[in-house]
């Protein structure tokens, strides 16, 4: 990711219609009376892996189901490699998906249900039997397509379902949480493997989820969902160094806000400010603030120890609660939790404290 | 059950008593709720099947009418003479016709209370399709009868195209018979594709497939178990009708001539024996249907 922006400075300037693989335009979807899409629009370039990030009910799966075809959109216009296939069924469309629940056929077996693609299109059987191979093999399955679904474990399902989708070669690949039913450390060796088979297929991937971390570690770009609308499209890094909305600043990371009279009194100027956790430096109330630099007194409400890091919720003297993360390099936990009560100053760079619009 | 704290011990009452006693022999337990049940079951249930199963050994004296308590296969053997094989198989006929006619029915009604009637409608719908079991048997097929009749609805309606109807007779039975065993069918049908996800069937129209091939590769495989446990019923109940037969037909199936031997011969062992091979026909079927997977979909 950081390789990309450097010789490559397209990748955010427009246009770039032409290498666009997806293109929503004016995109809506109303369910009875709930609009649960509310007009995007949003290009995805060839072979990029882009995340669509939100809350549940955020727009973000049904952005992806129209895409894919399973519900159409009350208006605006999908283009896949700048075809209108707005009105188009999923079974002329070039996308395939990954589903939240895999779905896989219960009463075939992996290599018929990674077949499926190609059989429906009718490619002779030593063909297929050929490429069924290949899609296991990149997948770690093979010798297993004789097996029914229901003797795979969860992430042995997940591949099947990975396999299923990439063997018919599609333009674009959808995967709506396919990670979600996964226990965590299965979930950390699947995310490294998905990003594998992308760089592997060089095939665009649309990846659908409510996990924060797993966007920022995954995409090349992401975009932050919020009721059927999107707040920002970025590379990680900017999302989450820069977000554009207070939204964006507390989905992605920890939101420390600043606003009001508190912002005037902190920061010294009006409106609302951002600043990440991780930035905040903890010192003694005597500790000295540079000229590039920003101070506040307060106190130690709260401490929360998650083994690598240690959060301070710390009570500002001018109101509001900040979140401070410590890393435990020399702290024991003992040591971190006593700091309760403690008058402390938090000091953090003035570049680091992030003017944001406040559309909520 | 401790008597300590400021609570005056309450004297155990006798229903107390017993709660504790029982609550300490769970064997006992079980047995005061079966007993009951299990008693209907074996007098009632099989005893009368057994009964019959013995009833089919016996002879009936041609001369006095009465019935000859000795071991005999004169029943069986009479059996595999004329009419009786032809009245087996137009039975088994009927019975695979109306279960094929339920089946093709209720597919598509089953499958539109599935997968695309709204949520809240479906309750409706399976309403509607048990409701007509709330009317007496009898008065539909008298229904049937009426609407069939020369001068009945049918005849009244397709007259002026220049049409006429079946009329009483076999096609007539076939018409009553699927009228009405069809909820029979619907209702395992319809609860076999309700659990088919969604996510299955978008699956094939992701993977490429049209609605033809997500039908016959996807939706029918997974519901044809059920389709099989609705034919059970079909099936069965087709086989065992002898009354609606009579109101529509001048036919003899199998149920007519059990009746016709218990009632006007009044050859009891005969009867009996005929009774055990829609039985076994019954049992053979069932065994088919759970090698089919039948009875995970009930």
């Amino acid at each position: 990711m950081p390789a990309q922006s450097v010789d490559t400075p397209t990748t955010t300037s427009r246009p770039r219609t032409e290498r666009a693989a997806v293109r929503l335009e004016g995109v809506r979807k109303v369910f009875g009376d709930v609009e649960a899409v509310a007009g995007i629009d949003l290009e995805i370039d060839e072979g990029e892996f882009f995340s669509m990030l939100g809350p549940s009910g955020s727009g973000k799966t049904t952005t992806l189901r129209m895409i894919a075809g399973f519900e159409l959109p009350t208006a605006g216009r999908i283009l896949l490699d700048g075809e209108d296939v707005s009105q188009r069924p999923p079974f002329e469309r070039d996308v395939n998906t990954v589903f939240q629940d895999y779905a896989l056929f219960p009463h075939m077996d992996v290599g018929d249900n990674v077949a499926y693609g190609l059989m429906v299109r009718k490619v002779p059987r030593e063909a297929r039997a050929l490429r069924v191979e290949d899609a296991l093999r990149m997948v770690r399955l093979q010798g297993l397509d004789r097996r029914k679904p229901s003797q795979l474990s969860g992430g042995q399902r997940q591949r099947v379902a990975l396999a299923r989708a990439l063997i018919n070669r599609p333009r674009v690949l959808l995967l709506d949480e396919p990670l979600g039913a996964l226990d965590l450390k299965l979930r950390e060796e699947m995310q490294i493997e998905l990003k594998r088979i992308q760089q592997e297929v060089g095939i665009t991937f649309i990846y659908v989820t409510h996990d924060q971390e797993e966007a920022l570690t995954m995409s090349d770009r992401l975009a932050v969902f919020n009721r059927g609308r999107i707040e920002q499209v970025g590379a990680p890094a900017d999302v989450y160094e820069r977000p554009a909305t207070a939204f964006v600043a507390g989905f992605v990371g920890t939101s420390n806000l600043l606003r009001g009279a508190v912002a005037e009194a902190v920061v010294g100027r009006t409106g609302m400010f951002t600043v990440r956790p991780e930035k905040i430096h903890l010192g003694e109330p005597g500790a000295s603030v540079g000229a590039d630099e920003i101070g506040a007194l307060g106190q130690i409400r709260d401490v929360v120890y998650v083994g690598p890091d240690t959060r301070y919720i710390v009570a500002l003297d001018a109101g509001a609660d900040l979140v401070v993360t410590q890393q435990n390099l020399a702290t024991s936990s003992t040591e971190a939790l006593v700091a309760r009560g403690r008058a402390v100053r938090l000091v953090w760079k003035r570049e680091h404290c992030l003017p944001i619009a406040d559309l909520a | 059950m401790t008597t300590t704290g400021e609570f005056p011990s309450p004297r155990p009452s006798t229903t107390r008593r017993l709660a504790t006693w029982l609550h300490r022999r769970p064997r006992t337990r079980l047995a005061a709720l079966l007993a009951a049940p299990v008693a209907w079951l074996v007098i009632a249930y099989l005893g009368a099947l057994v009964l019959m199963f013995i009833n089919a050994f016996w002879s009936r004296d041609a001369f006095t009418g009465q019935v000859v308590r000795e071991f005999t296969l004169d029943n069986f053997l009479e059996l595999t003479q004329d009419p009786y094989p032809e009245i087996t198989l137009r039975t088994l006929g009927m019975a695979v016709a109306v279960t094929v006619a339920c089946a093709l029915i209720a597919f598509p009604i089953a499958y539109f209370m599935a997968k695309i009637a709204r949520p809240r409608w479906r309750g409706l719908l399976v309403v509607a399709v048990v409701m007509p079991l709330w009317a007496s048997y009898l008065v539909k097929a008298y229904a049937w009868r009426l609407i069939l009749a020369e001068e009945g609805v049918l005849n009244w309606m397709l007259g002026p195209l220049g049409l006429k109807g079946p009329g009483y007779g076999e096609i007539a039975v076939w018409l009553v018979m699927t009228y009405l065993w069809l909820p029979f069918m619907i209702i395992p049908v319809y609860a076999g594709l309700v659990r088919i996800p969604d996510s299955l069937l978008e699956a094939s129209a992701d993977l490429g497939g049209r609605s033809w091939m997500t039908f016959r590769r996807v939706i029918l495989p997974l519901a044809f178990p059920a389709v099989v446990a609705g034919s059970i019923f079909t099936f069965s109940l087709t086989l065992g009708d002898y009354i609606a037969v009579q109101l529509v037909s001048t036919t003899i199936f199998i149920g007519n001539a059990i009746f016709l031997n218990v009632g006007a011969a009044g050859d009891l062992p005969l009867a009996a024996a005929y009774s055990l091979v829609p039985l076994g026909i019954i049992m053979v079927y069932l065994f088919v249907a759970r090698k089919l997977g039948a009875f995970e979909a009930l």
